[in-house]
Order: structure tokens, then C-alpha cells, then sequence
């Protein structure tokens, strides 16, 4: 392309195809290189309507700023810390919620499980002295068993996943309120290792930072590492310095939070084993054949079935994994409270845990998401409850408010489905 | 006459008497089919005529009742798809089955992905990917746009490199040019030619004449569940070919060209 030759247009496809990396020579790709090439697809994109993270983001600065504005102690170091405790056990159970979306199904239960899980644990561990860890695992068992249930019930019988899960939603509340008996609440002693774990377990400010800057580095190596490699196969390579923009990018968003938290209590074990596991699903949907065959089904159920997925064992293990995060989050929310009881897993749960993975952008319609997406859409459920709490407005106005975002949350999914199907990106 | 229009070679893939019936109904009787490596034959017949029920049988869809099948030279029986595909026979339905929400790597490799370590090694399949659609001089822009963007033909290039990954012997493809545009078609075509240059027997089910006078070896008919004739394309007509699928010379489609002849010669 050098300004030497005399021909330019002639010239170029020849030379061109030469020099380039083999994902890059058909002369009908749009090249975008630098950072306005990189701008430049960022806006395509949008326009298409493949809009990923960017409402919820946009939506959790609207949502922040205003109650900044209404009561200067929403964004305080400690308010933010309580808002990372409240996040965690939701948006575990979130989690959950976002894997049956991916496949395109639904779980209405996993409330009722999180509060019979809790039951579980306090009836055991209190009532019948036995070891915590034991009581956790009989917990988290009894909600993988049921999952199998669901699962089984599902690819045996053909039975809506929305019909099943309404029946678990019924029959698991009943079940709750049968094992804690009478009594109908039992205490988790305050000294426990669950209570401690939930209510008062925070990084030292060290540690946080070491954790921030051991997950910059994991970055940054697999970037590196996955340009080399694709450097060797003749494929095309990130460009270090976007690399590296982004590394910083990445280490502010994770550094600053983090610093702000540290000027009260810090990052909770709580709220990290949650971050944690979003990671760990992130990688399991996006970079294994588990994953790839769930993302397969919720896109086209018979094409995953003809190349030779186990579709059955897909649904059974999604369903479990549903099941299970939803009792461990039950666990979590047992332990902040310090308590089972009848309401354990009640209320909004159930729906706070749905509307938060819908509101992070998982699509309803399967096939579409991510894990991260239970982590936004869980920040911004409860910067609502908790900043309204704040300026002094109670549950109507927060069930009215939530309801309103996750309808905002739909549409805006509807939308960007048609718009994705009117510019060719599924 | 079998003997005269195939060539020299043994057939790769070939059945004989092969029979299939439904409770009362003889879906196929007696069958004869060869394929060779590096030959594209045409399956044609009217609706109802055995050819969805013969490809389901050499899938391994349905199991015939009677009847011998030899692959590449050896005595061979499917009773599953992924028999069929293990042997070295794949298949590209109507239906592509294509997730549109995956991109055209993940397509390709579905249900059988590499790994790196623990996790998907998407370098080599993505490298991989692109060997396999240059070989078929396949006309895709990038191997990492959901499918859902890609154009009827594209598609259809998709489905028959995924086919191809196992490396087989024969490939069948179901309809592959219907519901396609002028030079989609021609590009599908294209894919079938390149196919058999690639030294794979090529089983074409189509219902469109010129699609199977274009790039098909051999036509085999059948008609009624029967073997209705095998023609040599390069000594016959599309004319004789239409004879055979509905059993008489004189049918509708030789009258409506008729009759538009003696119009043409009116006027």
C-alpha cells in the first residue's frame, strides 16, 4: 500500500493477501485498526443492536447518580460495603437463574430452595449438632438433588420447565416450613463459622489489592499468551498497546472499588467467593465444550442434538447447577441473617434473583449471556432497594421501581433481539 | 449396463437389494445403489418415491430389513448416525441445524471440539476452520460472525464443511440447492464439483433437473420404492431422465413442453 506504486488499486489485494493474517484477507472485511477503528466497531455494534453490558452499565450510573444526589451516603465506603453484602447471596443465586436462561428454560424455585436449603443447614446444624460442614453439605446436596429431579422430570417427561419450577416453588416452601417445625425460626449461633464467614470476613486491604493486581497479570498473560499462539497459527493478533489499554483499564476498575471499599471494613469473603464464581462460570461457559453445548441448545436444540450432544445430560447438569447455587445462596443469606426461618428465601428472592439476571442482559429467549451479568444486574436490584431505604421510601416503592427497570430490561432485550436480527448478528 | 457407465474402480459406498417396509407400505424394494470416490451421483424421484427413506437408510437413521451394503470394499452395517459418521458417511440435511447464535467456528466444530488444557483451543479451530473453507474456496468474510448474518449459500458452505471435518468418503446432501438464490446456487454447485475433485463420493438429492444435469456423474431413479434406471449424464437427456422419475413418456412435463413448442411455432 506504500505510496510507490503506481498502481494502488490493481496492487493491493495481491500484496495484501500475502501480508495478511488468514482471518483478515476477505477483501469485503471493513478494516479497523487503532483506537478509531476500534470506536468505529464499537458504534456498528451498538447501532446493530448487539448492546451486551452497556444498558445495565449506563442504567447502575443513572440509578448511583441519582441517589447521590438525594442522600450523599449512598456511595459513602460504607454503604457500598453493605451494598456488596446484600449483593452476594441474590446474586448467587442469580447465577443460577442466568445458566437455565442460556438454555432457553427457566427455574421459578430456586427461592423456595434457597429457604429450604437455610432450613436444612439450622435444623441440622443446630438441632442436631451436627459439623458444619456436614450441615452446609447437606444443604447444597439437597439442592442438587432436586435439580436432578427438575432435570429428569424435564427430558423424561416433556414437562415445561415453567410448570415444573411452579410446582417446586410450592411444594419446596411446604417442605421449608415442615423441616423447621413448629418453632417456625431457629437462630445460627453468632460464633459459627457461617455467621462469621457472612457477616464479619473481610480481606485485609493488602490482600484485596494482591488479588486485584493476581487477576490483572492472569489477564494480561492469557492475552499475551493467546496472541502468540494465534501469531504462530497465521491468524490475526491484538495489537499490545490495545492490549495493554485495556490491562489498565481493567486493573482501575477492579483498583478503584476496591480501595473505596477498603476505607471501611474491605471486600468480603462473602461478596468474593461470589465475584469468584462468577469468574470460574464465565470461563466454563465461554472456553468449555460444556459450556459451548449449553449456549448450543438455548440457540437451536435439534442442530446441538445432531452433532452428537448428550442434550439430556446438558438440561440435568444445568438444572443442578441451578439448584445447587441457589442452596448455597440460601446458605449465604442464612448466614448474614444469622436465622432460618419461615420467610427464608420468601418474599422478593425468587424474583430478585430472575430480574437481576435479566437486567444484566442474559436473554430470555436462550442462547445469549453471560455470567457477568448476574453480578451487574444483582448491583443494580439492590442499589435500588438499598438507596431507597436510604432517602426513606419503603418496599412499595422499591417493588414498584424494580419492577419498572426489569421491564425497561425486556424491552430493551426485545428490541435488541429485532435490531440483531435486522443487521445479521442472530 | 451398470458395469459400462461406472468407472473402473470399486464403488466406495454400494447397496444391494436393499428392501424397507412401514407396517403395510414397501418403502423400497430391492434397491441397488453405487457410489464411486471422486463421482457425484444424482438420487432423483417423485415425492413418495423411497429417496428420503433410502438416505435415512444409509445415514443410519433406519436400519433396512433386508439387503447387503459394503463400504470401501468391505461389508459394512449402520444402525445409528453416528455409525454412519464414524465410517466415513456424512450427511447434510435440509435443515442445516445450525445454532444461529454461535459463530462459524463454534458451528464447525460443534460436538467435537479441541481442547487445549482445560479449555477450548479456538486458535487451532479457528485456523483449522479456515483450511477447511479455502479448500472448498468457500466465500466467507470472517469465521467469527454468528451464522444467523451469513447468506442462504453461506450457510449451506457451513453445513458441508462442518460435514467434511470427520473426514469421510461420501457425502450426501439433502436438497442443498432449494430455497437458494441464482448464484447461490451456482456456488453450492461450485462446493459439489470441488467436492468430487476432492476425491469424495458425492450423493446429490434433488428434485431441480438443471442442478443435477449441471454437476452430476451418474442420476439414479427411483420410482416407487424401485429402481427405475441409472443414466450416464453425458448420454442422455434431462427428457429421458423425466420419463424414468414418472414412469412414462408421455406425463406432464413432456406435454407442457410440447405444447409450448407447437405455441412457440404459431406464433
Amino acid at each position: 500500500m506504500s505510496a510507490s506504486t503506481p498502481t494502488p488499486e490493481a496492487q493491493a489485494p495481491a500484496d495484501a493477501t500475502a501480508a495478511l493474517p488468514a482471518d483478515l484477507q476477505d477483501e469485503r472485511l471493513i478494516a479497523s485498526q487503532g483506537i478509531g477503528g476500534f470506536l468505529r466497531v464499537f458504534l456498528s455494534r451498538l447501532r446493530s443492536g448487539d448492546l451486551g453490558s452497556l444498558p445495565v452499565v449506563v442504567g447502575l450510573i443513572v440509578i448511583w447518580g441519582a441517589f447521590q444526589m438525594q442522600n450523599s451516603a449512598f456511595l459513602s465506603s460504607r454503604n457500598l460495603v453493605n451494598l456488596t453484602q446484600q449483593s452476594a447471596a441474590t446474586g448467587t443465586i442469580a447465577l443460577g437463574i442466568v445458566l437455565v436462561l442460556l438454555l432457553g428454560e427457566i427455574d421459578l424455585s430456586v427461592g423456595s430452595i434457597s429457604g429450604l436449603s437455610a432450613a436444612i443447614l439450622a435444623v441440622g446444624f443446630v438441632g442436631h449438632g451436627w459439623s458444619l460442614p456436614l450441615a452446609i453439605l447437606a444443604a447444597i446436596a439437597s439442592g442438587a438433588v432436586i435439580g436432578a429431579v427438575y432435570g429428569l422430570l424435564y427430558t423424561r417427561f416433556g414437562v415445561p420447565s415453567f410448570v415444573i419450577t411452579l410446582a417446586g416453588l410450592l411444594g419446596f416452601l411446604g417442605l421449608q416450613l415442615k423441616v423447621l417445625g413448629q418453632e417456625g425460626s431457629i437462630n445460627i449461633p453468632f460464633d459459627s463459622g457461617l455467621v462469621k464467614f457472612a457477616q464479619a470476613s473481610f480481606l485485609s486491604d493488602a490482600a484485596a489489592y494482591v488479588v486485584v493486581v493476581a487477576a490483572v497479570a492472569v489477564y494480561a498473560a492469557t492475552r499475551l499468551r493467546s496472541n502468540q499462539r494465534r501469531a504462530a497459527a497465521g491468524l490475526s493478533t491484538t495489537p499490545v498497546v490495545t492490549l495493554a489499554v485495556r490491562a489498565v483499564a481493567l486493573l482501575l476498575l477492579l483498583a478503584i472499588p476496591v480501595y473505596i471499599l477498603n476505607r471501611d471494613r474491605g471486600v468480603s469473603y462473602m461478596f468474593l467467593l461470589f465475584v469468584a464464581l462468577v469468574v470460574v462460570f464465565d470461563f466454563v461457559i465461554r472456553r468449555t465444550r460444556w459450556g459451548r453445548s449449553v449456549l448450543a441448545i438455548g440457540g437451536n436444540v435439534e442442530a446441538a442434538r445432531r452433532a452428537g450432544i448428550n442434550v439430556r445430560a446438558v438440561y440435568v447438569s444445568v438444572f443442578v447447577f441451578c439448584s445447587s447455587l441457589a442452596a448455597l445462596g440460601g446458605l449465604l443469606a442464612a448466614g448474614r441473617l444469622a436465622a432460618a426461618n419461615q420467610s427464608s428465601g420468601g418474599g422478593d428472592v425468587n424474583l430478585n434473583a430472575i430480574a437481576a439476571a435479566v437486567i444484566g442482559g442474559t436473554s430470555l429467549f436462550g442462547g445469549r449471556g453471560t455470567a457477568y451479568s448476574a453480578l451487574l444486574g444483582i448491583l443494580v436490584i439492590q442499589s435500588i432497594s438499598n438507596g431507597l431505604s436510604l432517602v426513606n421510601l419503603g418496599s412499595p416503592e422499591r417493588y414498584m421501581i424494580t419492577g419498572g427497570v426489569l421491564l425497561l430490561a425486556v424491552i430493551i432485550d426485545s428490541l435488541s433481539r429485532r435490531s440483531r436480527a435486522s443487521h445479521g448478528r442472530a | 449396463m451398470t458395469a459400462t457407465l461406472s468407472p473402473a474402480t470399486t464403488a466406495v459406498l454400494s447397496l444391494s437389494g436393499v428392501s424397507k417396509r412401514f407396517g403395510a407400505v414397501q418403502a423400497l424394494k430391492d434397491i441397488d445403489f453405487d457410489v464411486h470416490a471422486g463421482e457425484v451421483v444424482a438420487l432423483v424421484g417423485d415425492n413418495g418415491a423411497g429417496k428420503s427413506t433410502l438416505v435415512k437408510t444409509i445415514a443410519g437413521v433406519y436400519t433396512p430389513d433386508e439387503g447387503a451394503m459394503t463400504f470401501d470394499g468391505l461389508p459394512a452395517s449402520v444402525s445409528s448416525p453416528a455409525e454412519a459418521q464414524e465410517l466415513g458417511i456424512a450427511t447434510v440435511f435440509q435443515d442445516l441445524a445450525l445454532c444461529d447464535n454461535l459463530d462459524v467456528v463454534a458451528n464447525l466444530f460443534l460436538g467435537r471440539e479441541l481442547y487445549t488444557g482445560r479449555a477450548l483451543d479456538e486458535v487451532t479451530m479457528e485456523q483449522e476452520s479456515w483450511r477447511l473453507l479455502r479448500q472448498l474456496s468457500a466465500k466467507i468474510p470472517s469465521v467469527r460472525i454468528p451464522v444467523a448474518s451469513l447468506s442462504g449459500g453461506q450457510r449451506q458452505t457451513v453445513a458441508i464443511a462442518r460435514s467434511l471435518l470427520g473426514a469421510p468418503k461420501v457425502v450426501m446432501l439433502d436438497e442443498p440447492t432449494a430455497a437458494l438464490g441464482v448464484a447461490q446456487t451456482a456456488e453450492v454447485l461450485n462446493l459439489v464439483e470441488r467436492l468430487r475433485e476432492n476425491g469424495l463420493g458425492v450423493i446429490l438429492i434433488s428434485h431441480n433437473m438443471s442442478d443435477v444435469m449441471a454437476v452430476a456423474d451418474r442420476v439414479n431413479v427411483l420410482r416407487l420404492g424401485r429402481n427405475n434406471g441409472v443414466f450416464n449424464v453425458s448420454q442422455t437427456s434431462s427428457q429421458e431422465i423425466i420419463a424414468a422419475i414418472t414412469g412414462a413418456t408421455t406425463n406432464a412435463v413432456s406435454q407442457r413442453a410440447a405444447r409450448r413448442e407447437s405455441q412457440e411455432e404459431q406464433s
